[in-house]
């Protein structure tokens, strides 16, 4: 671990302002995965902002109808909520199947939107590695890599790596958008596929946020009914990463939502798949995965979404 | 003491102690977090430095430069050692990598620098400031492609005619078969702090399995006399064959405390326990068997290769083949083939673990194939002699009481006969069994007993790591000397005790135990020798003979007395075939759209002699069947075949089971005792739980779905495109 300086600021846009001027500088919640990173050198922050005293654990009613859920609440608090579990279960679903119910009481909701890939090769600061050192080449992509957990779509040539959130996967089914304030005090609100930029040649930029730039909080639509489900797909029981999931939302006149964890850069979905849904899971797929690269090692991924779509869509 | 013939009825028959379901007395310690583990013993070793190692980042090669200015003059940074500073160490036997020193690089994260500062994070940082720069060679990584190039395979024994048998039999199976590497995955990385100071004297606290045998490895190490060698490893977070030898925790330490001359401490990170120590080989095995019609076996014919560095030994998956079930004629070959790869060494069952887990799928395809229930194939097929040296017969076998409890206690004439047929929702259901054997050797053992005002301490080099020797060692001596429980202290792992079996091969609960009864013998002898008495019985803590009726608290006026002694173990074992026996009952779900694997019920029933404290054995036959569960659904380490290592070396990516794969176990122990194993006529059961058990998760799944999978793990990738779905 590198030495870095430390400091808290209990207020949201200064924390930006002053990320922004300090060169190196990155906002500290959970410290679930930053920490970690920290240990590997994959992440080298010069200076630690604590965002913890800023306030931003409130989960409150919005004018419409949905819920503004702050950047610091955690990940135990949300899925427990009782609003969360009423309206929007695939939430509390995606959440309580991720990780343990230790690191849950850490983790944060902005911080698990920006927790980093779970690619073994970026773990390990001996192979090369572009969203670590970008240039530097993917050793996912060399033959004889071990490409069983990683991407099959929206991948590149230059990174292959998945988002490894469960929460981020529910948000992007209810259409949920990512609120920040930038350093200048502005706030804005971006859908979830804006938030999460493809890897394309620069793997190494994961979201849309500028320099310094701070998620104050997810804002949640009014809720959307229907029945809703989260099905993670592992090899172990529990606490283990997806190999896929699948988040559904279905209403009663057989419309919905689909969308897919553990095989993409960022949480996957498309319009005109939803639309495929009264015709069943080959049909929404063969839309959703259009254009899927996988690996020999990983091609498995693309039939198992779509058995684990049918088995959600089954009425057994 | 020696054991030269088989024990008669003796006092452990009519044990108060022993065989009763005593609670771990280091149970309080373990669990208020205050047995002082190897990297936490700062009450001796008083303000160490932090060592950290650097791994190489190629799998072969030579370095051709490191530059370690910068991690010198870094924050905190006492010394740097790298592997160009020191000529390679020798090496003792029983170490197949490189331990330290010289250019030559033989397997990805192996050490090559060792930095030593005041602190974690400041010896970890200045790792990366080093500079290395290597000339790589290409490697052997893919085990595959060395099966398909294999010819000739070195048979390790033919009896009878093979292949004459199979041109004559009713029935036949032949399939190739997979099982993969997998990781010890302890939760105590190896870990030591070691005291060279003064350049003579080493002492190290470290986390090892086998004292005496450490030892004389550093002794070896560093050409010295292992007079001066003492080492201390009282408490274990496990092992499972991954500590028996000295590792580079205790190599990079040494050299740091000589180097300083301060204690120096060094705990392996992680990806380390995968890369930098050993794992256990995947293996390749193609299994034939022949039959008549009538379900006798008349021929087995197994071959397998597994992974080494040049000069070891790999894993041996033939080895229980050779005499597990009867059959006239068998060929086994195994093949350690020499590859690139990290060292891989023994895991729990060495073997058995990896060839079980194919022998037993290839007995219910077997079974299958001749209509025949598994349970009755295999009963039929029970032999009381090694088959392979038929004069040869086992001490104590009650495989078929195995079989026969577990089936009947399981339910098994209840189970759906036809595979792929029971489904409850859209999970489809299914029960499967196998059989287990593993040897049960012993090796001599030592001990030291000491009483004085009644209290009772006993020494030996013996180490529990996590097994149960404090908690059975304390019964035998309190046994044997008429004590109770409470008066009895316990002291292992110290190579200033004298030496016992250490933990391996399953064979430290009756060696060990032995030693310690040898040594309590010896000191009633004392005793004796001090009252003037003889044939005295120590019952209810006194003394008692002719005219003797006395309190051993009593005994010396509060003199110490000693007793010391070693059990050896005579010749006479060698005539006989010595094992352990279980079989196991699996109940699954499998997914029928996605092929997730879930364990629903497990039973284990076990002839493994007399059991010393049901409680502890009870708990590695459900640890053995947890390592099982993880081996055959999840556990792999992967390999990326063209760097030649392993990736996934975390625990995030190396995936053992967790508390959510593991359903109900239910463990039987058959009350059976083996007078040829030793005085106590106990066996070990700390690997006989591991055995089979993944073949009989295998079996079930096939009973599930219908489809037979032959490589571990078996993960639903595998078998996806066959399941049902709706
Ligand atoms: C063993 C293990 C298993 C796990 N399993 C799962 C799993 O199964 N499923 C799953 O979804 N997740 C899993 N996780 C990941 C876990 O969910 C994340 O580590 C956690 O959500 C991160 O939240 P945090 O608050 O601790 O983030 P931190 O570690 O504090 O921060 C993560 C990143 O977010 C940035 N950041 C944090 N807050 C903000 C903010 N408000 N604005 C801008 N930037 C911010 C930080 O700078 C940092 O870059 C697992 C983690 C571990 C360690
Ligand atoms: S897939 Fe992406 S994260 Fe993985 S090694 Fe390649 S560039 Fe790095």
């Amino acid at each position: 671990m590198k030495a870095f300086s430390y400091e808290r600021i209990d207020d949201a846009a200064q924390a930006a302002a002053r990320a922004f001027e300090v060169p190196g500088s990155k906002f500290i919640a959970g410290g679930t995965n930053l920490l970690d990173l920290m240990k590997h050198e994959i992440e080298v922050p010069a200076h630690l902002i604590d965002i913890n005293g800023t306030g931003l654990d409130d989960i409150v009613e919005t004018d419409e109808g949905g819920l503004r859920i702050g950047a610091l609440v955690s990940n135990t608090a949300l899925g427990a909520d009782e609003r969360i579990r009423r309206d929007y279960p695939v939430l509390s679903r995606a959440l309580f199947s991720g990780a343990s119910s230790q690191l849950r009481n850490k983790a944060s909701t902005g911080g698990n939107l920006l927790q980093r890939t779970r690619c073994p090769y970026f773990y390990d600061p001996a192979m090369p590695c572009n969203k670590r050192e970008p240039g530097a080449g993917c050793a996912a992509l060399d033959d004889g890599a071990d490409t069983r957990q990683l991407g099959v779509i929206g991948t590149s040539d230059h990174c292959i790596a998945t988002h490894p959130s469960d929460m981020a996967v529910a948000l992007r089914v209810l259409d949920a958008e990512v609120e920040t304030i930038s350093p200048e005090g502005q706030t804005r609100r971006l859908t979830l596929d804006e938030f999460y930029p493809l890897p394309g040649d620069t793997p190494e930029v994961e979201s849309a946020l500028e320099p310094g730039e701070i998620i104050t909080g997810v804002v949640l639509p009014a809720p959307v009914g229907g029945r809703q489900r989260y099905y993670k797909v592992r090899d172990r029981a529990s606490y283990a990463f997806a190999l896929v999931s699948v988040a559904l939302v279905e209403t009663d006149d057989g419309k919905g939502r689909v969308a897919l964890g553990g095989v993409a850069p960022k949480p996957w979905r498309r319009d005109d798949a939803d639309a495929e849904l009264g015709n069943g899971a080959q049909a929404v797929m063969a839309k959703l995965l259009d254009g899927a690269r996988p690996t020999e090692e990983n091609a498995y991924k693309l039939t198992l979404a779509e058995r684990t779509l049918a088995a959600l869509l089954a009425k057994e | 003491m020696d054991f030269n013939q088989s024990a008669d009825e003796n006092l452990f028959d009519r044990a108060r102690i022993i065989g009763k379901p005593h609670t771990r007395v280091d149970g309080a310690l373990k669990v208020t977090g205050t047995a002082p583990y190897a990297y936490e013993r700062h009450d001796v070793a008083e303000n160490p430095l932090v060592g950290y190692p650097l791994g190489s980042s190629i799998a072969k090669g030579r370095i051709t430069r490191m530059d370690a200015t910068a991690a010198r003059s870094a924050e905190g940074v006492v010394a740097v050692i790298t592997a160009l500073d020191i000529d390679e160490l020798p090496r003792p036997e029983s170490n197949v990598a490189k331990l330290f020193g010289g250019d030559i690089v033989e397997h990805y994260h192996q050490a090559i620098a060792v930095v030593i500062a005041g602190t974690l994070e400041q010896a970890r940082a200045a790792t990366r400031l080093i500079e290395v720069e290597y000339e790589e060679t290409p490697g052997e990584f893919d085990l595959d492609d060395a099966w398909k190039r294999l010819q000739d395979r070195d048979v390790v024994s033919h009896v009878g005619d093979v292949d004459a048998a199979f041109e004559r039999a009713d029935v036949t199976l032949d399939e190739i078969y997979h099982t993969s590497s997998q990781s010890h995955a302890m939760m105590e990385p190896h870990a030591t702090i070691a005291d060279w100071c003064d350049g003579k004297n080493l002492t190290l606290w470290t986390s090892n399995q086998m004292i005496e045998w450490s030892r004389q490895g550093l002794a070896t190490i560093f050409e010295m006399d292992p007079e001066h060698i003492r080492l201390e490893s009282p408490y274990i977070g496990g092992g499972f064959g991954g500590k028996l030898w000295v590792r580079a925790d205790a190599v990079l330490a040494a050299l740091g405390s000589r180097e300083t001359g301060r204690p120096v401490k060094v705990a392996l990170p992680r990806p380390f326990i995968f890369n930098n120590a050993t794992h256990r080989s995947g293996t390749v095995q193609r299994l034939r068997i022949a039959a008549n019609k009538d379900g006798r076996i008349t021929a087995f014919d197994h071959s397998a290769i597994s992974h080494t560095l040049p000069g070891g030994s790999g894993e041996d998956a033939v080895n229980q083949t050779r005499c597990f079930y009867a059959g006239e004629n068998r060929r086994v070959a195994h093949h350690a083939i020499d590859m690139n790869l990290p060292e891989s060494a023994d895991m729990r069952a060495p073997g058995e673990a990896t060839g079980l887990a194919v022998l037993e799928i290839a007995m219910d395809e077997m079974a299958e194939k001749l209509g025949m229930d598994p349970v009755e194939f295999r009963i039929l097929n029970d032999t009381q002699v090694n088959p392979e040296e038929p004069e040869k017969r086992y001490s104590d076998r009650h495989f078929v009481e195995c079989l026969q409890k577990g089936a009947e206690v399981f339910g098994w004439s209840e189970r759906n006969k036809t595979p792929g047929s029971r489904r409850e929702g859209q999970w489809l259901i299914g029960q499967g069994m196998a059989g287990a054997y593993r040897g049960a050797p012993t090796l001599d053992s030592g001990a030291r007993v000491h009483l004085q005002n009644g209290r009772l301490i006993v020494e030996t080099d013996m180490t529990d790591i996590g097994t149960g020797s404090y908690t059975i060692i304390a019964q035998t001596a309190a046994e044997t000397m008429g004590l109770e429980m409470s008066d009895v202290d316990v002291r292992l792992g110290n190579s200033a005790y004298p030496s016992a079996s250490g933990s391996g091969g399953q064979m430290g609960a009756a060696s060990s135990t032995a030693g310690v009864y040898a040594a309590c013998v010896a000191l009633q002898g004392e005793i004796e020798k001090r009252l003037g008495i003889e044939s005295a019985r120590f019952e209810n803590g006194r003394v008692v003979a002719a005219g003797t009726d006395l309190a051993l608290g009593e005994v010396a006026n509060g003199e110490e007395i000693v007793g010391e002694d070693t059990l050896h173990f005579g010749d006479f074992k060698d005539e006989l075939e010595i094992g352990t026996f279980a079989a196991h009952f699996v109940e699954v779900a499998v997914h029928a759209y996605t092929g997730e694997t879930r364990l629903r019920r497990t039973l284990s029933v076990c002839d493994a002699g007399r059991i010393l404290n049901p409680i502890t054995a009870r708990s590695q036959v459900l640890g053995g069947m947890t390592m099982a569960t993880g081996a055959a659904l999840t556990e792999s380490l992967n390999i990326d075949t063209a760097r030649g290592f392993f990736p996934n070396h975390d625990l995030a990516g190396y995936e053992i089971a967790v508390h959510a794969d593991i359903p109900d176990q239910e463990v039987i122990f058959l009350d059976t005792q083996d007078g040829a194993s030793a005085p106590l006529k106990a066996k070990g059961v700390g690997e006989l739980g591991i055995c089979g058990g993944a073949a009989a998760i295998a079996n079930a799944m096939y009973n599930a779905t219908g489809i037979r999978l032959r490589d571990y793990p078996m993960t639903l990738d595998r078998m996806l495109d066959r399941l049902p779905g709706a």
